[in-house]
């Protein structure tokens, strides 16, 4: 029951964090969803850095969920990214919606490997983490 | 408002953990179904309440606190993003294909039919 406490924490400032950048990026002007398309590059970036630097014998479980799980997970979004292509399909924009797709899955999975390679890098062995 | 927003952030956060858990408990953790299914579900839940905020039937309050606090805490694209990299790290590609493009066809779908629904 504890964990939850971490992870609810950790969301709170994920979620006003992402909020944040969604009122001071001005996306509605330009008509392209450009704060949540850096929000989850930026979150991608870091989870995979995050969760290969933080494993679990460097960091307690709890802070991992809070950053990771709570904070990062949070902060990121997907119903967001959905329903903005949705919003840009019905104004017509079927460019820019597929330009938005395309971005956001080639951002969010290279900038999460680039992450990955980085915690590796940091923590100074190939890591073989999640392989079977 | 603020506060709102992110309590609402936190019960999202909580409950994509809780259920994430309970749902990789009964079906495994082969396929990252719990992500799966909580992506499709919140941008079932957003298209509605952006459908119902459209036609002036929920507050601007409320599309922001449920909208962007708990749908935009529930749902998780960097997690989404994780799971895709280790599934490709352990080279079981397919799956990592079929999750990537099932989670944004049926989460635009969900969303869509959610403001079809309400609009």
């Amino acid at each position: 029951m504890k964990e939850l406490l971490y992870i609810g924490a950790g969301g709170f400032l994920g979620t006003l964090t992402r909020y944040a950048l969604q009122l001071g990026i001005p996306s509605a002007n330009v008509g392209f969803p450009w704060a949540v398309l850096l929000i989850n590059a930026i979150g991608s970036l870091f989870l995979g850095w995050f969760f290969t630097i933080a494993a679990p014998d460097k960091i307690t479980p709890q802070l991992r969920l809070a950053i990771g799980t709570g904070f990062t997970g949070a902060f990121t979004t997907f119903s967001t990214f959905t329903l903005d292509i949705v919003r840009l399909s019905e104004n017509g924009m079927w460019t820019k919606a597929v330009i938005y797709i395309v971005a956001s899955l080639l951002a969010g999975l290279l900038l999460c490997a680039l992450g990955i390679q980085l915690g590796q890098l940091m923590r100074g062995k190939p890591s073989q983490d999640g392989t079977a | 408002m603020m506060i709102w927003i992110g309590l609402a952030g936190t019960l999202g956060a909580i409950l994509r953990y809780s259920l994430g858990r309970w749902i990789s408990g009964k079906l495994g953790t082969a396929i990252p179904w719990g992500t799966w299914i909580i992506n499709i579900s919140g941008s079932l839940l957003l298209g509605l309440l952006y459908g119902w905020h459209q036609s002036e039937m929920i507050s601007d309050g409320l599309w922001v606190v449920w909208g962007t606090g708990f749908c935009g805490a529930y749902t998780t694209f960097s997690t989404f993003g994780y799971e895709t990299i280790q599934l490709l790290t352990m080279k079981r590609y397919l799956s990592a294909i079929l999750y990537v493009v099932s989670s944004v066809l049926l989460g635009v779908a969900a969303a869509f039919a959610g403001v079809w629904i309400t609009a």
